[in-house]
């Protein structure tokens, strides 16, 4: 490195150390026991219960005898990784040591404590600097290398906002993955780890983000009023361990390993296309065994059946339609959480009272509504707002199940837009929109037939279609779980035409990147103040960003660098059909791709 | 010009005395070369008289490994004893060995898997003759054989598969017949014909191939002739000025070392085989040997080559040391493993004997201080004759080899070493690791040396631990073959294997591998867990040559022989991937050959398939080893 900036080895030495004091961690035991008996009150106090499975404990211990072990956990919360020391601790496990983001090292005091209790901190954002990068990947590697502590990171990079898993990055992983495919391990084991909450703690916070209200820089006096929090009963939460994944063996024919043999090893190297590939695949892969093992309560059914019904439900219909959906979930393959000596009825009454604050119940009318809000006369405007808050708040329930119905609904859609039961249009529709969706959900690149077949077989296990030779037919019964799937994803639908809309319609020829959050967001609310749009979904900001991610990847968006700002450029033709081919307007979607 | 003559004048008279000190059967007068090696034949009775007769069969085993008079086996007692008078273990007990044997693979006496005692000459093929070619032949007084005993003992090196098969009685393709050349001009005569006649010819020289080589291509439809060079074995001239001799190249090993040291000198080639392979075979497979630190590899050893190749014979034009001259061509010549041709005549570097001769042993307290202290010792440049560093399993596998203690002292001195080590020192039993020694050169020297490399040993934790360790190491690999068959006996099955790689990466490789070789054995099956160990064997400037042993218990697998294929083939792969060579010395043959390509690029493999393409076009030279 010192050779290629041109500066004083020395220098690089002394920086280099800099950077290593700034993301060191430093595990002690005192501030571990601290931090677990105040955790331990802590947690008391905000869930019910704490749900682990022990045969998962079992395997990672034995894993972690094995080979060094990195954690994967899914991040939903800040809890998860306070909650994951703990419970390794409880269990007598080899703390982790915790790649974290920088933000938390400002807060003071707190982010010392979090040090000592083996957090590292990262810069969020390092992709041209070097020397960072190097030193950060051997300090991982030298940890993982010893062997003395298992790293834990999150695939995800960031909370996911929305429930729904984000898609993975692959830095870290493959930081990791290298001693092994540079033989210095012999193997290296990954554990998916899947947490859920009944109750998210930051969730009306997540809401307001995703509507605009800018994420609260982590402090600790934000901590402090945080402490309002316990007071309130946030349900059970469930941790997960999954099987251990061995990198040799999802590296297995993947990966040559000889390609490292002609460069001394502690060169850095960048990823070749196919390790590239690989990387990612494998991520994919882990980010969805996180989903499958992902505890879903009760009430994700229930947030799903309200988020369809905006005028509500009445109770005894709600009991009915979520015991159907409850089937059909397991079905499905989810893993449901469900009680097993209550009657339906109880377990929907005992989930609408934990998230009494995001509904009403009126004469046996259930119902989401703002029960918080002043309730002060408010501007039209503001009234959108609060009501959007509750809706996202409530799909982001929703999403925590969205894995399981996601490949039957993409075919429910698809065959809807199809109009024809030949099964290759079908098939194309169900691409087409898996394409487009591939930014926001969890589609692991190049499985489509694999999702199409996947599809195919759980609805014709449910007796929903007959899947022939060349066509696919729907069963006589199959009506209303098609007519579910289908608004499962129609947010989503709309969401997207929104965004294409608004590119087709509004756009000035100079529409900057960070411009487009906001003014879509504008369009939106416009939209939904004048009547014409129901969606309160399309207002996430989480979900315009991936319309724009995917009309990107599409190229029917282009950005183009005008000096220090990004403009978009857009193809109205390619993303004005695109919608149309969204709603459902035009049939098969072969000529319109052929003419973007 | 006078202190020239009289230094040569010295030399003549330091040949001359060493002439005089090594009368043959004169033992305890010999340099210590000779006394403390265990692989040399005690006795030679008749040193003018070639060892390795036309019938091989008559004094080695024809399905196992060395003489038929030497090997292990369990006595009436139940304890294990090395028979025979060959050897230093000759006629000894060797208490711990059933111990070893039950602890490591759990092979107990009451579970034998017997060989087949008798060649059954209905299982061999009657040979395929091509009548005009031996009319030829025996016009040209070449001597020649289609014995079944001669044909199958030339059909096979000592693959553990050819050895298993054997062993059953099965018997595939074999050579047609045999043919014996006694001099240069004899194979001149042969390949001439061969080529006229279209016959296939596979040299042969002292069977002890581990790749494969010898096998017989299934493909092959023309009579295979199997040219055995063991009647080329002569010392055609010894040159003193400039320290070269001139030799038959179906010598064998011991015969070449004997000979040389009955006139003072020695070649210093020793690889672990030399009883019994060929100077042609060394050349043919770029051998190594033990002593490499001192005298270098075949390549450095070699200074003219003849071969006789379909073309004709290819041979540089003087005795430089040196040339460049376009890429050497005797660099097509070694490693062709036989496909080019018949190596015929070596001249090679020669040494005077060394004046003394010292083994050495070190204890580390783990396999990774150990591979420190020979890397420091490869930095330094001072690396002894020979240094060995084996891991703890084969430091085991060493002590279960201690012959019986004559003494009460002997073992409790053995005891208060063990106790000083352990106890005293700290070092783990289950940890600590041995490098074994050889010095050789004038008194001073080696003892300085010594010394030296003591002390970097002090520096990573090692403790000298005794000439009687090193040697036992260095006997451990003259009698591992004959070990094999023992282990064959009683349902274990083994072999071993070897890569060379760099510094920074052999920890890492020989942790890999041999985790590799256990979890493969666990994944297909096998019953018991696996012997898995290693050694760094050679020490280079910029990396080290590591032998793998393996070996497991195959009670209850229906394939023995296909698992042990299968994991020798994962070990492989790891080994590839942890950045090391297909092959340091063994070579290629038919066992390694689906890797050349990805070993020296597509490219490279053109470049050796034009080779042979040009010198060989009707591929008389059939072997089909390496491209």
């Amino acid at each position: 490195v010192s050779s290629e900036s041109g500066d004083s080895a020395e220098c690089v030495a002394e920086e280099a150390s800099l950077i290593l004091d700034e993301m060191a961690h430093r595990l002690q035991l005192s501030t571990v026991r601290f931090f677990a008996f105040t955790l331990s009150k802590a947690f008391k106090r905000l869930f019910r219960s704490v749900c682990v499975n022990e045969e998962g404990i079992q395997r990672l211990q034995q894993a972690v005898q094995e080979h060094p072990v990195v954690l994967l956990p899914s991040h939903r919360s800040y809890m998860d990784f306070l909650m994951m020391s703990y419970l390794l601790y409880m269990y007598d496990l080899p703390l982790p040591v915790i790649a974290a983001g920088m933000d938390f090292m400002s807060m003071k005091f707190i982010g010392e404590m979090l040090r000592m209790s083996g957090a590292f901190f990262i810069r969020r954002s390092f992709g041209g600097d070097k020397l960072y990068w190097a030193v950060f990947s051997e300090y991982v590697k030298t940890m993982l290398r010893n062997g003395y502590a298992p790293i834990e990171f999150f695939l995800e990079g960031t909370r996911s906002r929305t429930c729904k898993s984000l898609t993975p990055k692959t830095g870290l992983l493959n930081i990791v993955m290298e001693p092994f495919f540079k033989g210095e391990l012999f193997d290296v084991n990954l554990v998916p780890v899947s947490i859920s909450y009944e109750r998210i703690l930051e969730e009306s916070l997540y809401a307001r983000e995703l509507l605009g209200v800018p994420k609260p820089k982590e402090s600790t006096s934000g901590l402090l009023k945080a402490r309002r929090v316990l007071s309130e009963d946030y349900g059970s939460m469930h941790v997960y361990f999954g099987h251990p994944v061995s990198v040799r063996s999802l590296a297995e024919g993947k990966i040559n390993r000889s390609q490292y043999n002609l460069l001394p090893r502690h060169i850095p190297q960048k990823p070749r296309i196919d390790t590239h590939e690989f990387l990612n695949e494998a991520a994919f892969r882990l980010v969805r065994i996180q989903e499958e093992n992902m505890v879903l309560k009760p009430w994700v059914l229930i947030a799903t059946l309200l988020l369809q019904n905006p005028d509500g439900l009445d109770l005894s219909s709600l009991t009915e339609q979520t015991d159907w959906l409850r089937h059909l979930a397991l079905a499905f393959g989810a893993f449901l959480d469900w009680p097993d000596h209550e009657t339906c009825s109880e377990v929907i009454s005992s989930s609408l009272a934990l998230h009494r604050h995001l509904l009403s119940v009126s004469a046996g009318n259930v119902q989401l509504s703002v029960t918080d809000a002043p309730q002060v006369e408010t501007t039209p405007e503001e009234a959108v707002f609060h009501r959007a808050v509750i809706v996202l708040s409530c799909a982001s329930y929703r999403n925590q199940i969205l894995h399981v119905f996601l490949r039957p609904a993409l075919l429910a859609v698809a065959m809807q837009s199809a109009n024809s039961n030949r099964k290759d249009d079908i098939y194309n529709c169900f691409n087409f929109l898996r394409n487009m969706f591939s930014n926001e959900f969890i589609l692991c690149p190049g499985d489509s037939v694999q999702d199409f077949e996947e599809a195919c077989y759980l609805l014709m296990k449910c007796g929903v279609l007959q899947v022939l030779e060349q066509e696919i037919v729907m069963s006589a019964s199959g009506h209303s779980t098609l007519t579910f799937l289908c608004s499962v994803l129609d947010p989503f639908l709309q969401g997207y035409q929104v965004v294409c809309r608004y590119l087709c319609e509004e756009t000035n020829e100079n529409l900057t990147e960070r411009e487009f959050i906001p003014a879509v967001r504008n369009f939106t609310l416009n939209l939904i103040l004048a009547g014409r749009l129901k969606c309160y979904e399309a207002l996430s900001s989480d979900l315009q960003k991936n319309a724009l991610a995917a009309l990107l990847r599409l190229k029917a968006v282009r950005k183009v660098k005008v000096g220090d700002q990004v403009t978009l450029k857009v193809n109205k033709i390619a993303v004005n059909s695109l919608e149309d081919t969204l709603g459902g307007k035009i049939p098969t979607q072969k000529p319109i791709l052929a003419r973007l | 010009m006078a202190s020239n003559s009289s230094s040569t004048a010295q030399q003549r008279l330091r040949i001359i005395a060493g002439h005089l000190q090594k009368r043959p059967g004169d033992e305890n007068t010999s340099v210590a070369a000779h006394e403390c090696k265990a692989e040399t034949p005690r006795s030679n009775p008749s040193s003018s008289v070639t060892p390795v007769p036309k019938r091989r069969q008559e004094i080695m085993k024809w399905n196992g490994w060395g003489y038929s008079d030497s090997r292990f086996l369990y006595n009436k007692k139940g304890q294990a004893e090395f028979t025979g008078k060959r050897y230093r273990l000759s006629g000894l007990i060797l208490p711990s060995l059933k111990d070893w044997m039950e602890g490591t693979f759990g092979a107990t006496l009451q579970h034998k898997s017997p060989a087949t005692p008798t060649l059954n000459l209905s299982a061999v093929a009657p040979p395929n003759l091509n009548e005009p070619f031996i009319e030829d032949l025996k016009a040209a007084a070449v001597a020649l054989s289609h014995d079944p005993e001669d044909r199958v003992f030339r059909a096979h090196g000592h693959c553990l598969h050819e050895i298993f098969a054997l062993r059953e009685g099965k018997i595939g393709r074999v050579p047609d017949m045999v043919v014996w050349p006694t001099c240069h001009s004899d194979v001149e005569k042969i390949v001439e014909l061969a080529c006229k006649h279209n016959v296939c010819l596979i040299p042969y020289g002292g069977g002890t191939s581990v790749s494969s080589a010898l096998e017989c291509p299934h493909e092959e439809t023309r009579s295979i002739v199997s040219l055995d060079t063991s009647q080329m074995n002569r010392i055609l001239w010894i040159d003193d000025k400039n320290l070269t001799a001139h030799v038959e190249a179906g010598i064998i090993g011991q015969d070449l070392e004997r000979q040389l040291n009955d006139r003072g000198y020695c070649t210093g080639h020793e690889p672990d085989s030399m009883e019994f392979s060929s100077l042609g075979g060394w050349v043919a497979t770029r051998a190594s040997g033990m002593k490499k630190n001192v005298y270098g590899n075949i390549e450095d050893l070699v200074v003219h080559i003849k071969m006789v190749t379909p073309r004709g014979v290819i041979e540089k034009s003087c005795l430089g040391p040196r040339m460049s001259t376009g890429p050497d061509i005797h660099h097509f010549i070694m490693g062709s493993e036989g496909t080019l041709g018949v190596v015929t005549e070596v001249t090679m570097k020669i040494r005077p004997i060394p004046e003394y001769q010292k083994y050495g042993s070190v204890v580390f307290p783990n396999f990774q201080q150990g591979v420190a202290c020979l890397r420091e010792v490869a930095r330094q440049r001072c690396a002894p004759a020979s240094i060995r560093l084996m891991d703890n399993e084969q430091f085991q596998f060493g002590h279960a080899l201690k012959p019986q203690v004559s003494s009460i002292f002997t073992s409790f001195l053995d005891g208060l070493k063990k106790f000083y080590i352990t106890k005293f020192k700290g070092f783990d039993p289950h940890h600590l690791c041995v490098a074994t020694l050889l010095f050789e050169g004038d008194r001073g020297r080696v003892l300085q040396h010594e010394k030296q490399v003591y002390d970097i040993a002090a520096k990573f934790g090692g403790l000298a631990a005794g000439e009687d360790n090193g040697q036992r190491g260095y006997m451990l690999t003259f009698v591992i073959a004959y070990l094999r068959d023992l282990g064959m006996d009683y349902y274990v099955i083994g072999e071993s294997f070897e890569t060379s790689v760099p510094w920074d990466r052999v920890l890492d490789l020989c942790r890999n591998v041999k985790e590799r070789i256990v979890r493969e054995c666990k994944e297909r099956g096998v019953q018991f867990p696996p012997l898995s160990t290693c050694r760094v064997t050679q020490t280079y400037d910029a990396g080290a040559c590591v032998y793998f042993y393996f070996a497991f218990n195959y009670r209850g697998l229906s394939d023995p022989v296909h698992v042990y294929e299968q994991v020798e083939h994962a070990a492989r792969e790891e080994i590839l991937a942890n950045g090391g060579s297909l092959s340091h010395h063994h070579g290629v043959g038919k066992l390694r050959k689906e890797w050349m390509k990805e070993s020296v690029s597509s490219v490279g493999l053109g470049m050796l398939k034009s080779v042979k393409e040009y010198v060989d076009p009707q591929n008389i030279f059939g072997n089909r080893n390496l491209l």
